[in-house]
This record gives C-alpha cells, sequence and structure tokens, in this order.
C-alpha cells in the first residue's frame, strides 16, 4: 500500500427513535476514517500523482469498511459521500488529489454499484476539527430523502502534517423522511440524477 | 420504571497501527458504544431515582456484547475498559451516576471474569459535548501501560432531556508505551489492583 496509515477508525449510528416515533428499520450510517502521512506537507509540490494512487486505494479499502461495519451486501448500500482535511502544513489542493480523481471507481466497487456522483467537501484543520461528509443517494443524486452528512472528529487528528480522509455509506435515507422530492422508489437510474 | 427509551446508538472502532514510532503487527483496537437514552427524570428533581439502575442492566448488557462483537468478537482480547456518561442539560449529574452499576456490570458479565475497578467519569452538557472516557486494565487497575483514556461524543446528543451512556474496551496498552511500572505480565490478579 502507499498509504502511510497511522490509524483506522470506523463510526456507526443507528437511529430507533426521534422525537419520539419510532425509525423502524432504523437508519444506519456508517464512516471510515484513515489517518495518513501526507506525503506533501511543508512543500509546495507540483505533480501530486502519489496522493491521487493513495485515493484510489483509500477508496476501496473504507468503502469496504463502511459495508462491512453495516453488515450488509454491498448492493443494499443507499448513500454515500467522501470528505477530507488536511492537517496544517498540507493545502486544500491535497484533499483534492486524493478525492477526485480516483477514489471514485473502487469505492463505487465496494458498495455495489453508483451511479450517482459522490458528493464530497474537504477543509484545513487541526486536531479535534470536526469533518462533516455530506451524503446522497449513490444511484440518483435527486433523491431527497437522502440528502444527509454525517459528523466524524478524531482529538487527535489531524496532526500538522496528515490528512484525515474520510468515506460515509448508509443503508437509508434520514429518520422519518417527509419533504417530498425525488423518492427512492422513483430512480430510473440512467444518468445518476433522477 | 419502564425500560430505557433508545433513540440511537453510536459505535467507533479505532484500529491504531503506530504514533510516530514503529507500526506493530497487531494493531491496537479501542472501542466505544454509546447510546442516546431518555432521561426519566429530566426536568424536576427526584429523590427516589435509584431503581433506574436496574432497568439499565439489559441495555448495559447488550451494548457490552456488541461492543465485543465490533473489536472482532473475542472477549479474551479485550485487555482495558471504561464508562461514563454525559446527561443533558435538564438533568443532574446524578443521572449519570446511575451509570457506575449496571455499566460495570454490563462490562464483567460479558467479558467473564474482570477484577479491576471500571474507571468512570460523567459530566453535564449540550449535543456534541465531548467526554474523555478513562480506561484502565481489566485485571489490575495499577498497570501503567494501560492508563489510557478514549474521547467520545455524538454531534446531535444528548438533548436536554437525554442521556448519553459511554462504554469503551481496548484490546491492548498504549501504542508505544515505555514508562515503566506494573506489567501486564506481572499482575498477580488477586485484589484488582495489581
Amino acid at each position: 500500500m502507499k498509504a502511510e496509515i497511522r490509524k483506522l477508525v470506523v463510526f456507526v449510528e443507528e437511529t430507533r427513535s426521534e422525537m419520539g416515533r419510532p425509525v423502524s428499520p432504523p437508519t444506519r450510517k456508517a464512516a471510515a476514517v484513515a489517518v495518513i502521512r501526507n506525503p506533501y506537507a511543508g512543500v509546495y509540490v507540483e505533480d501530486l500523482s502519489l496522493l491521487i494512487e493513495v485515493g484510489a486505494e483509500l477508496g476501496g479499502l473504507l468503502g469496504g469498511k463502511c459495508i462491512e461495519a453495516l453488515g450488509i451486501d454491498p448492493k443494499h448500500a443507499e448513500s454515500y459521500g467522501k470528505a477530507a482535511m488536511v492537517g496544517e502544513n498540507g493545502e486544500l489542493e491535497h484533499a483534492a488529489a486524493l478525492l477526485h480523481p480516483a477514489m471514485g471507481k473502487p469505492l463505487r466497487e465496494a458498495v455495489g454499484h453508483g451511479a450517482a456522483l459522490v458528493p464530497s467537501s474537504k477543509k484545513r484543520g487541526g486536531p479535534g476539527h470536526v469533518l462533516d461528509i455530506p451524503l446522497g443517494h449513490k444511484d440518483a443524486a435527486f433523491v431527497r430523502s437522502h440528502f444527509d452528512g454525517m459528523t466524524v472528529s478524531l482529538n487527535d487528528s489531524p496532526r500538522a502534517d496528515e490528512i484525515m480522509v474520510a468515506i460515509a455509506v448508509t443503508d437509508s435515507g434520514r429518520p422519518l423522511a417527509r419533504v417530498g422530492g425525488l423518492a427512492i422508489s422513483e430512480i430510473e437510474g440512467k444518468d445518476g440524477l433522477r | 420504571m419502564p425500560e430505557p427509551k433508545i433513540r440511537k446508538f453510536s459505535t467507533v472502532i479505532e484500529e491504531i497501527f503506530h504514533e510516530g514510532g514503529k507500526p506493530v503487527a497487531t494493531p491496537l483496537k479501542r472501542g466505544t458504544i454509546l447510546a442516546v437514552i431518555e432521561n426519566p427524570y429530566a426536568g424536576a428533581y427526584h429523590e427516589d431515582i435509584a431503581g433506574f439502575m436496574k432497568d439499565l442492566e439489559p441495555l448495559g448488557l447488550t451494548m457490552a456484547t456488541q461492543l465485543i462483537e465490533s473489536l472482532g468478537g473475542d472477549k479474551s482480547a479485550v485487555q482495558g475498559y471504561g464508562k461514563g456518561a454525559i446527561v443533558g442539560q435538564a438533568g443532574e449529574l446524578e443521572h449519570g451516576a446511575l451509570w457506575h452499576v449496571p455499566g460495570g456490570y454490563a462490562m464483567r458479565e460479558a467479558l467473564g471474569d474482570a477484577k479491576a475497578i471500571v474507571p468512570s467519569t460523567k459530566k453535564v452538557g449540550g449535543p456534541g459535548t465531548r467526554l474523555d472516557v478513562p480506561v484502565t486494565h481489566i485485571n489490575a487497575s495499577y498497570v501503567r501501560s494501560h492508563f489510557d483514556a478514549m474521547e467520545v461524543g455524538i454531534p446531535d446528543a444528548p438533548r436536554a432531556n437525554e442521556i448519553v451512556l459511554a462504554l469503551v474496551m481496548t484490546t491492548g496498552s498504549r501504542i508505544h508505551a515505555r514508562v515503566g511500572g506494573l506489567k501486564a505480565d506481572e499482575i498477580k490478579g488477586q485484589d484488582g489492583l495489581r
């Protein structure tokens, strides 16, 4: 592996009720986070291809960790998202190299296909900063019940020369979703949008 | 008192490979399971609250069993533990103390024959409040390599009328432990201390 991983962390959230009403079946979200060394910390480097390769590795690894933590068949994954937080000695472009050019394909393989854009966010920050991973339906980006997010933080990450790379996967939408829009039953699944 | 009303569960499993030193062959795992429950005593002073401890026992056992499962399923791999509670602002610190007995009981029950006191902490807080849960060795509190802690919390909990209950387990010492003291292989295991 090209990624130099200091730690891997998996988060699972299961919501059983909201405002006193049962959520049945419970909604479940998982996030997998890798804390890696930033090979470009502290210097400007024009060619970021090493991080692009690391992004591809982590797409498969972290996507698989989420599926494993949810204990589901990959085809039952419903939404996904990705995010990265770069420690203070790195640049936002390092997050872009990890997330955008090559992460999508192995991630989609890990979650049993995915026609929709993987929503993403990125930031620079220090240990304990909060990272919000956006979520959208994996086959049809306009499914309104699945617009969501998942928050992760690690008190010791990212250190100045590290990057936190996160992928979130769910088997469900928001608890008690009821604001209309394209429903999961209406997905055509051709263009990744509807 | 009825059984606890659960809004959500959250689990976090960390796999730590190194912290600047030589990466280890078997990563240290630190895991937590959190339950967000309704505080039956929120909003008013109640003199008699101790009965709720009994009601929390089945939930505690469910959490401890699930945490062992999330750490890989082998209870003999668990070497450290701790517990804690975050009480929402309509409750009092004393409500957090209700977790001492059932939380400790649950982990001893699930782990078999753990001898040491389960270290704990508690506080009143709001959504997103973080709690540093202390961790010590399950059979001998003085094992220095296993003095540790795990920071836990949930972005949307506890609401004012809720309590976050936390259990933490670890599979080993701090990743590069080297400050001496009683070692795990020197435990006599009679008094839970040494």
